[in-house]
C-alpha cells in the first residue's frame, strides 16, 4: 500500500548520525524523512498512515556491507528475491551483494545484471560489489573504472583472499582514486591448509583440522602495510580474532585509512557451538559436529568474542556486517570436512545482537551505529543519504521490538538458507516493520 | 543395564562400567578364539555390515572374523574414494543401509565425525566406529586397554607414555580417553608440530588420572609402565611437520638405549602398521616386553565383545 504520509508515533528514536535518542515521532512524506520531533500532529486523512511505536525502537534501516545473495549461479541456495526478503525481515534495507557467484561479478555487464535484478526482484536496495580480480582467481585486476561507472560500490574477492600481495598492491593503487573500499577476506592460504574450524580444545576433541588465529592475522598485517603504502581504502571483512582487533587498533592509531567489520555470530558464539547438539545431527547420541556452525572465518574462543565486542563498542571495528551465506541442505548435511562454509544470518542478526545489549556489553545506539551510518561511511560519499533519519534523506526506517521472545525455527525463514547454528535457540527482540524508500516491505506489527 | 551400549562411537561417550563390561566379557571371547570350536551362535540371525571408506587389512579382517565367530552374517562393503568426496552420499548410504534392516554397521571413514552421521540416521541399527579421520578409533583403544590389563592388575595410577604423531592419530585420541577414564597418568611426547595445540580431554569427564605433554621423550618415558609408539607417516616429512627421519629417530625413536635408561620394565605397544627402524627399533618391537603381536590377537577378541554389546546381548553384572 502506498501512503504519501507515514507518521510513526512515540517510539524510541535512535539516529546515531544526528545523535537523537529519545521518545519522538517520525514523519515521512513522499518517501523522505520530513521531520523527527517530540510531538508531531497530523490531521487524519486518506493519505496518512499512523503507526504507533510505543515500546519500540525506531531507527534507520540497516546497511549490510557483506551478504551472499548467490545470484547468478547458485539460485538453489538463494536468489536476490529470497535473500532481500530475508534482509528486510531482519531490518536490512540496503544490502551489498558479494560477487562470488557463477559467473563471478567481474565485468560491468555483470554489475548491471545485479542492479537490474535488484530493481525487478528485490525487497530492498541491492548494491553490487565487484570482484577484485578476473574470475576471482587472484591473477589479474578487473576493469575497476568501468565497473565503478556501472554501479559497483566496493570490490572484493570474498570467499577467497586476494592472496598475491603484488596483485593486492596494484589493485589498491589502481582503484585508489575511486575512493571505494577494497574489501579483503583475510586468509593466509599456506597456514594450516584445509582447516575447518578454529584451532583449539574443541578441534582437538573432535579431531578436526584447526584454523589458527595467525591464518587471519598474517594477512590483516599485510593489508595494513599495503593500506599504509598506497593510502587507498582497505576494508577488512569479517574480523574474527582478538589479535586482528589489536592490529587494526594500532593501525588506526597511526592514522592508517583502514576499516573493518565483524559478523553477529563472531560477536555472540564460540567454537563450542560445533559441539552443541543441534542442526542436522540433533539425534546424534554424542558430539554434534554441527556443520551449521561451520563458517569462514570460524567461530573462535571467548576472549576473541570479548575483544570483538569491545572493538565495536570502542569504534576500532567500524561495522557489523552479516556475511549472510545461505546454503542448500545437501551442502551442509554431510561430514564436517565436506560441508560448505557459511551460515544464514539475516533473520537472526538483531535477536543475537540484542543479547549483547541486554548483557550491557554493547550499547543499543552503538549497535545501531555499526549497522547504519558506520557502513555508509565505509562506502563513502555516495551513501550520505542513507543510514540516518536526518530530514530530507530517503525513508529507510525500521521498527524493532526489543522485548519479543521467540525461538529460531528455520521453517519460518524466508531465506532459502536454513543453515544456522541458532536453530531452536531462544532469542529476544526482532524487527517488526521495515520501510524501504517509504514503502512497507516487511510488516509484523501486532495487528 | 549400565553396560548396554547402543553405539560404539568413541570412549568419551562410555561410562567406566561400560568400558569395564566390554573388557570383562572379552576374557570369555579370548577362550573361544583360542579353542577348536570357533563357531558360536550368540549373534545368529544378526547381520553386521562393514563399511570401509579407507583401506584396512587388520581392522576389517578382525571385525569380520569376530562377527563370523559369533554366528552373525557379515557383509563387507567397500566404498570408492570418489564417493567420499561427495560426502552427502553418506547420508543416503545410511538411509539405504537402515532400510535393509541390518543390526550393526562397522564404519571406517577418512572424515572425523562420519560415524555420527550414521548414528544420527539410524533408528535401530547400531554403529561401530572403526576409525574416523583423526578423531577416534575406540575398538583399538579398548583392545589396548585389554592387552595392558592382561599384564597388570589395574590401569589406575599407571604411567602411560604415548610417543609420536599424536596430532594426526585417532588411536592416540581414543587411548587418551580410555586410559584417563581408568585412572592412568598419560604423557604425550613428540615433536611440537605433532603434538595437540590444546588438551581438552579432561574437561569433559571426571578422571582420577592426569594428562601431560612434552617434547622431551625422556621425560615421558621416565618410569613409564607402558610405552605406546605411533606410526610416523612418510607424508609428515613431506608436509614439513618434521625435518627428516634422521632427526626424528635421533630424538623420538623408541629404542633400547632410551628404554633401558628410563623404563626397562615398561610394556611396549604399537597400534600398527609399524615402520620398524623409524618410530620404533626392531629390537624393541620384537623384544620380550613387546605386546604388539598380542594387540593384533586381542583385536579379534575385543571386536567380538563390542559386537556382542551393541547387538543387544545383555551384559548385566
Amino acid at each position: 500500500m502506498k501512503n504519501a504520509k507515514i507518521l510513526i508515533k512515540r517510539g524510541r528514536v535512535i539516529d546515531p548520525l544526528t545523535g537523537i535518542d529519545q521518545i519522538a515521532d517520525v514523519l515521512i512524506i513522499d518517501n523522505k524523512i520530513q521531520s523527527v520531533d517530540t510531538n508531531i500532529d497530523l490531521s487524519a486523512g486518506p493519505d496518512v498512515m499512523e503507526i504507533t511505536a510505543e515500546g519500540l525502537v525506531v531507527c534507520p534501516g540497516f546497511v549490510d556491507l557483506h551478504a551472499h545473495l548467490r545470484e547468478p549461479g547458485f539460485e538453489y541456495k538463494e536468489t536476490i528475491a529470497t535473500g532481500t526478503k530475508a534482509a528486510v525481515k531482519g531490518g536490512f534495507t540496503s544490502v551489498c551483494a558479494m560477487p562470488n557467484t557463477d559467473p563471478a561479478i567481474d565485468t560491468p555487464s555483470m554489475i548491471e545484471f545485479v542492479k537490474m535484478k535488484g530493481k525487478s526482484d528485490a525487497s530492498c536496495r541491492v548494491y553490487p560489489i565487484g570482484a577484485v580480480t578476473k574470475g576471482r582467481k587472484g591473477k589479474s585486476i578487473v576493469d575497476f573504472l568501468e565497473m565503478y561507472s556501472a554501479g559497483a560500490v566496493a570490490f572484493s574477492d570474498d570467499g577467497d583472499p586476494v592472496y598475491d600481495s603484488e596483485i593486492m598492491r596494484l589493485a589498491l593503487e589502481y582503484a585508489g582514486p575511486l575512493n571505494v573500499p577494497i574489501m579483503n577476506h583475510c586468509q593466509d592460504l599456506t597456514i594450516s591448509p584445509n582447516g575447518v574450524m578454529a584451532e583449539g580444545e574443541v578441534s582437538e576433541l573432535l579431531g578436526l583440522k584447526g584454523i589458527p588465529d595467525s591464518v587471519e592475522e598474517v594477512m590483516v598485517a599485510r593489508d595494513i602495510a599495503l593500506c599504509k603504502a598506497t593510502g587507498s581504502k582497505v576494508h577488512i571483512s569479517h574480523v574474527s580474532s582478538a589479535g586482528s582487533v589489536e592490529l587494526i587498533r594500532l593501525a588506526k592509531s597511526q592514522g592508517i585509512n583502514i576499516t573493518s567489520e565483524v559478523c553477529p555470530h563472531h560477536l555472540t558464539l564460540t567454537d563450542e557451538a560445533v559441539l552443541t547438539d543441534g542442526g542436522y545431527f540433533a539425534a546424534s547420541p554424542g558430539n554434534a559436529y554441527d556443520t551449521n556452525a561451520k563458517m569462514y572465518p570460524p567461530l573462535r574462543g571467548e576472549s576473541d568474542v570479548d575483544a570483538l565486542i569491545h572493538g565495536v563498542q570502542t569504534g576500532v571495528i567500524d561495522c557489523i556486517a552479516t556475511d549472510h551465506a545461505p546454503h542448500d541442505v545437501v551442502s551442509k548435511h554431510t561430514t564436517f570436512d565436506c560441508a560448505s562454509f557459511g551460515i544464514s544470518v539475516f533473520e537472526t542478526a538483531v535477536g543475537s545482537l540484542l543479547g549483547l545489549v541486554r548483557a550491557q556489553t554493547l550499547s543499543l545506539p552503538k549497535m545501531i551505529e555499526a549497522l547504519t551510518i558506520a557502513p555508509c561511511r565505509v562506502l563513502g560519499d555516495a551513501f550520505e543519504e542513507y543510514g540516518t533519519l536526518k530530514e530530507g534523506t530517503v525513508a529507510d526506517v525500521i521498527l524493532i521490538d526489543p522485548d519479543i521472545d521467540w525461538v529460531v525455527d528455520t521453517k519460518e525463514f524466508v531465506s532459502k538458507g536454513k543453515n544456522t547454528p541458532l536453530e531452536g535457540r531462544r532469542l529476544k527482540g526482532r524487527v517488526v516493520l521495515s520501510l524501504v524508500d517509504g514503502q512497507i516491505m516487511f510488516d509484523e506489527l501486532e495487528k | 543395564m549400565a553396560a548396554d551400549i547402543k553405539h560404539m562411537l568413541d570412549l568419551d561417550l562410555l561410562s567406566k562400567p561400560q568400558i569395564t563390561s566390554v573388557l570383562d566379557s572379552a576374557l570369555v571371547y579370548k577362550d573361544i578364539l583360542n579353542s577348536d570350536m570357533k563357531k558360536q551362535d550368540e549373534l545368529r540371525g544378526k547381520i553386521v555390515v562393514t563399511l570401509f571408506y579407507e583401506a584396512s587389512t587388520r581392522t576389517r579382517m578382525s571385525f569380520e572374523e569376530a562377527g563370523k565367530i559369533l554366528g552373525s552374517d557379515v557383509i563387507n562393503v567397500s566404498a570408492s574414494g570418489s564417493s567420499v568426496e561427495k560426502g552427502e552420499s553418506l547420508v543416503n548410504t545410511a538411509k539405504t543401509i537402515e532400510a535393509m534392516n541390518v543390526d550393526a554397521v562397522v564404519i571406517r571413514h577418512p572424515h572425523s565425525g562420519a560415524p555420527y552421521i550414521l548414528a544420527d540416521q539410524f533408528a535401530s541399527a547400531s554403529v561401530v566406529n572403526a576409525g574416523d579421520g583423526t578423531h577416534a578409533h575406540p575398538t583399538q583403544a579398548l583392545l589396548d586397554l585389554f592387552t595392558v590389563l592382561e599384564h597388570v592388575d589395574s590401569i589406575e595410577g599407571l604411567k602411560i607414555a604415548i610417543v609420536g604423531d599424536v596430532i594426526h592419530s585417532r588411536v592416540a585420541r581414543s587411548n587418551i580417553h580410555g586410559f584417563l577414564k581408568l585412572g592412568a597418568h598419560v604423557f604425550l611426547a613428540g615433536p611440537a608440530t605433532l603434538l595437540p595445540k590444546a588438551m581438552p580431554w579432561l574437561r569433559y569427564y571426571e578422571s582420577e588420572g592426569s594428562l601431560s605433554m612434552t617434547t622431551n621423550v625422556d621425560e615421558a618415558l621416565k618410569d613409564a609402565d607402558v610405552v605406546m609408539t605411533l606410526r610416523l607417516q612418510n607424508e609428515r616429512q613431506i608436509s614439513g611437520y618434521i625435518p627428516s627421519e634422521r632427526e626424528y629417530i635421533a630424538n623420538w625413536q623408541i629404542n633400547s638405549s632410551r628404554i633401558d635408561k628410563n623404563c626397562p620394565d615398561a610394556w611396549i605397544m604399537h597400534p600398527g602398521p609399524m615402520n620398524e627402524g623409524i618410530e620404533i627399533s626392531e629390537s624393541i618391537a620384537n623384544g620380550p616386553k613387546s605386546l604388539i603381536q598380542k594387540q593384533v590377537e586381542n583385536g579379534v577378541v575385543i571386536r567380538m565383545a563390542v559386537l556382542s554389546h551393541v547387538c543387544g546381548v545383555k551384559h548385566n553384572k
